[in-house]
């Protein structure tokens, strides 16, 4: 097999997992990466945020002025690239995770009093949603991060609170066609307190859209966090983020240091495109007519 | 018409509204405004002084008076580090970033339309595949990324391109594909499935019993209906592009309005931040105004009704 | 005038096949008939029994799920089904035409009327522009539309329900095709349209010698516009014959069934006669004969066999073990033309 119709192949199989089964390579690669950040302290060889300043830029191993001290190579302060990387494992993934699971609950609970209660609960939160959507929300975590200053919480704090009202919306208009089914007219007919009633029957029936939202939405949030820390106002350094980690690689992009650039934005690319991966299958699977996600 | 786009009008209007209370709000209700609106370095004295001259003190729709006010006399503060009114300085960066969203526009919309129709009318077949993948590949690689390979490739291993500055046509080429490269793949999602609905539809159908041509089914009856929701979709991504270059702008060194956020950042030029946002959020507003009213002019239904 | 038939089916077969080959719907299930020029025939049957892809099965515009399996279409004695796909176009619009349910759905909102009315007529005869204009303003009058020169000039959202129709039949006449296909095209207009419709094809019918299939689930217009009447049950054919012969004697208690549920004043019933049971799925169908489950005659015969085609007179066939003769083999006369 050529290399290139192998690659064709490869990107089929991607295609095709898409439309059919369980997203075997998704998943997996989610796992490791998971599995990297629970135990980055094992697996890193060095220190992520401590160098030597006389090994900067070193190559990776493979090419010539590499050694085996730096798998992948050391950065312009001589920190050790691959456990950098590790590390901006862990922080990327708790950084997003946290984000998306803030914004899902505070857009989840928000969609559903919205949709449910109606009046002017709804249009109150659905003109500040609309406020909120009308700035795209990298200006807005910038401008929110250059108000109060960047910090690992904060960025977490910051993308939820940008994130929330895409979670608000779409929930609102699950609950909107809910309201309308009999087995919620039939709780109201038998008397149950409206908290009652979202709770019970509206929450789990939107939960499903809120967990395929949630992971669509993980890898727009690692996208973001990466572009808010290339921009410096991101996680602060010397904590090692992919996208801390780009920037500093730009330094190094003329002199052809491809490995500050290529390897950091790889990690990203893995980690986004298995989450959309997984959430199109959830998607599909959950009910294959949430087009509009 | 005129009732369509006068509902319109008042929609924007308020949500102009909405946008500047809610960045007036964040200012002044997160961390210490006075420490914001100083410049960096300045003294205790300098910080009381600004207090009083924004009237930090006031209540809150004082304060938010004032602010409109000056909003609406084109007054958005001064740049600590250039010295100049931040609007004079944003209206000389604005011709460069709509270059730029301009060339990706047309890049993603050459991309992303003939290959959204291709995969629509070959739906499940081996063009389609491949068109998810690139939809897939354009969610899932960062902009800036995008833009720091092309440097990589085409400055530093094959010397074709600069890698930053303006000057000329070359300039361009890669910032515009790099910005360009995320919508490209939206584009032609949208325009894939705008394209298979109206594929499905009863004209498209009376169409083929025609005994029409499939090539003019497809270009004379389905493509106009089916690039309508494509076309919106554009001009509201033209100036969000605007806005998101901000990213782009920095690796290429591009003289936009984005650079010049970022730049606010990095020098913590507060005024410069805020009026960005501002006015970008203001720009988006006034475009999806001037979209629904070309829709208006453009769609027959809505133009001809009363 | 010949006594050739326009149009015979012989043994056709549509099937639905689910993408990874699992479900195979019957859609149309070995369907025969002739139809003469000229002629009238009413297809009827319940939603789902297959007219409407039987209907797209003579075009061969069927959806890519759809393949058509076994069969004949010999329509003016040449083959459609051997037909490229360049020269089935040659035949849409202007050979046969088609009208669809919808009259909204089916004009395309984007284009003014004429341009949707002298389309076919600049396709299939390479008319001018302008020429194609005033023949378009022409056959708007021949479907008795208002001030047709004004109307050429509009959009579709502009007319009513009635008047799209008749913009629709506009569109399937003017390259003088020898049939015309209607699927159910007075369905979505009101009552009191829907009769100045049928008026309106009858004299079109009359003026150009057209043939006309006419789907529907009313009998009413059935008894009033057809000269032959095809019950479909199931995707098959269940009887096939002249109008007055069938609504007289019935051969088929499902085509028994569907004339008896159509009250009538005066004849003395307390309540309206439904069908037992509901139509049948067509990926699981029923063993044997379709309509077993709900048939009130059903012998035990029906569950093990599906009936034959059965030859009961000139152009006259049924599917049922009631009309085939007891002794003897049980290979009986097909159709006869």
């Amino acid at each position: 097999m050529t290399s290139r119709s192998a690659t064709l192949t490869v990107a089929w199989r991607l295609a095709s997992f898409r439309s059919e089964g369980f997203p075997l390579i998704a998943m997996s690669i989610l796992g490791g990466l998971l599995f990297i950040a629970v135990f980055a302290n094992v697996l890193a060889p060095h220190d992520p945020e401590v160098g030597s300043l006389g090994e900067r830029f070193r190559p990776p191993f493979w090419q010539q002025g590499g050694s085996e001290k730096f798998l992948l190579g050391s950065d312009h302060l001589g920190r050790d690239v691959l456990s950098r990387l590790i590390f901006g494992a862990r922080v990327s993934i708790v950084v997003a995770f946290t984000a998306v699971l803030f914004a899902g609950v505070v857009g989840t609970v928000l969609g559903i009093l919205s949709g449910y209660l109606g009046g002017w609960v709804d249009q109150v939160i659905m003109r500040v949603t609309d406020a909120w959507l009308a700035i795209p929300a990298l200006t807005y975590a910038i401008f929110l991060a250059a108000v109060v200053g960047p910090s690992e919480m904060n960025i977490v704090i910051i993308l939820g609170l940008v994130y929330w009202t895409r979670y608000a919306r779409v929930i609102r208009g699950e609950v909107l066609s809910l309201k309308e089914r009999d087995f919620v007219r039939l709780a109201i007919v038998a008397g149950c307190s409206k908290r009652t009633i979202m709770k019970r029957h509206i929450l789990p029936n939107v939960l499903n859209s809120a967990i395929v939202l949630g992971t669509l939405m993980l890898g727009v949030v690692v996208v973001t966090e990466a572009a808010l820390s290339f921009l410096g106002v991101g996680v602060p350094p010397p904590k090692p983020a992919w996208g801390l980690m780009l920037a500093d690689g730009k330094k190094g992009l003329m002199a052809g240091y491809w490995w500050l650039t290529v390897l950091p934005g790889c990690c990203i690319m893995l980690m986004v495109l298995s989450a959309n991966l997984l959430g199109d299958w959830l998607r599909v699977k959950f009910d294959p007519q949430l087009r509009q996600l | 018409m005129k009732r369509f786009i006068l509902k319109r009008l008042g929609y924007a209007l308020i949500s102009l509204v909405l946008l500047s209370v809610t960045i007036f709000l964040f200012v002044r209700l997160t961390g210490d405004p006075a420490v914001l609106l100083v410049e960096p370095g300045a003294s205790q004295a300098d910080i009381d002084a600004i207090r009083v001259q924004f009237g930090l003190d006031r209540p809150l729709w004082v304060q938010y008076g004032h602010f409109a006010m000056s909003l609406l006399r084109g007054d958005l503060g001064h740049s600590f580090y250039y010295r100049t009114p931040v609007l004079e300085l944003y209206l000389s960066r604005l011709p460069y970033s709509l270059l730029l969203a301009a060339a990706a526009m047309a890049f993603s919309l050459v991309i992303g339309i003939p290959t959204g129709i291709i995969a629509a009318v070959r739906v499940n077949r081996w063009w389609d595949s491949a068109g998810k993948v690139f939809a897939l590949l354009g969610l899932s690689l960062p902009s800036f990324w995008v833009g720091l390979l092309l440097i990589l490739f085409f400055s530093v291993y094959l010397g074709w391109l600069p890698s930053s500055g303006s000057g000329s046509a070359a300039h361009v080429v890669m910032p515009a594909f790099a910005l360009g490269w995320y919508f490209a793949a939206a584009h032609m999602r949208l325009t894939r499935s705008s394209m298979l609905d109206v594929l499905g539809s009863e004209y498209v159908k009376l169409a083929r019993l025609k005994g029409l041509p499939e090539a003019l089914v497809i270009s004379k009856h389905a493509f106009k209906n089916a690039l309508i929701p494509v076309l919106t979709l554009a001009g509201i991504n033209l100036v969000i592009m605007v806005n998101v270059a901000v990213v782009v702008e920095t690796v290429f060194a591009w003289p936009g309005v984005g650079r010049l956020l970022a730049e606010g950042i990095a020098f913590r030029d507060f005024p410069v931040v805020q009026a960005t946002v501002i006015l970008g959020g203001a720009m988006i507003v006034i475009v999806n105004l001037l979209v629904d009213i070309l829709y208006a002019v453009i769609d027959p239904r809505i133009r001809l009704e009363r | 005038m010949s006594d050739a038939p326009l149009l015979e089916l012989r043994k056709l077969s549509t099937h639905y096949v689910s993408a990874r080959g699992t479900r195979v719907v019957r859609a149309v299930d070995e369907v025969s008939l002739t139809l003469a020029p000229g002629s009238t025939l009413g297809v009827v049957g319940e939603s789902g029994s297959g007219k409407s892809t039987l209907a797209l099965t003579i075009l061969r515009l069927l959806p890519p799920a759809a393949k058509i399996v076994s069969g004949e279409i010999l329509f003016e004695g040449e083959d459609l089904l051997t037909k490229s796909d360049v020269e089935m176009r040659r035949v849409r619009g202007k050979r046969i035409a088609m009208i669809l349910q919808d009259p909204m759905a089916s004009l395309n909102p984007l284009f003014t009327i004429g341009d949707q009315v002298s389309e076919p007529l600049r396709v299939h005869e390479g008319v001018g522009r302008r020429s194609a204009w005033s023949r378009a303003t022409d056959l708007l009058k021949a479907v008795r539309i208002p001030a047709p020169e004004a109307r050429v000039r509009e959009y579709p959202h502009q007319m009513s329900g009635g008047m799209r129709q008749r913009i629709v039949g506009a569109i399937a006449i003017s390259c003088a095709p020898r049939l015309l296909i209607a699927d159910e095209p007075t369905t979505s207009l009101d009552l009191t349209i829907q009769a100045q419709y049928l008026n309106l094809l009858r004299d079109l019918q009359r003026e150009h010698r057209l043939a006309l299939i006419f789907i529907t689930h009313n009998l009413g217009i059935v008894a009033k516009m057809c000269d032959q009447v095809a019950v479909m049950y199931g995707g098959r054919l269940v009887e096939w014959g002249p109008v007055t012969r069938i609504f007289d004697a019935p051969a088929h208690p499902y085509t028994r069934a569907l004339l008896e549920s159509i009250p009538r004043m005066g004849d003395g019933r307390e309540r309206l006669t439904a069908i037992e049971g509901q139509p049948p799925d067509l990926a699981a169908p029923p063993t044997g004969c379709a309509f077993h489950p709900r048939c009130p005659q059903a012998m035990s015969r029906c569950r093990e066999e599906a009936p034959p085609e059965t030859g009961l007179g000139p152009s006259h066939t049924a599917r049922c073990w009631l009309n085939v003769p007891a002794a003897g083999p049980t290979a009986a006369p097909t159709a006869t033309r």
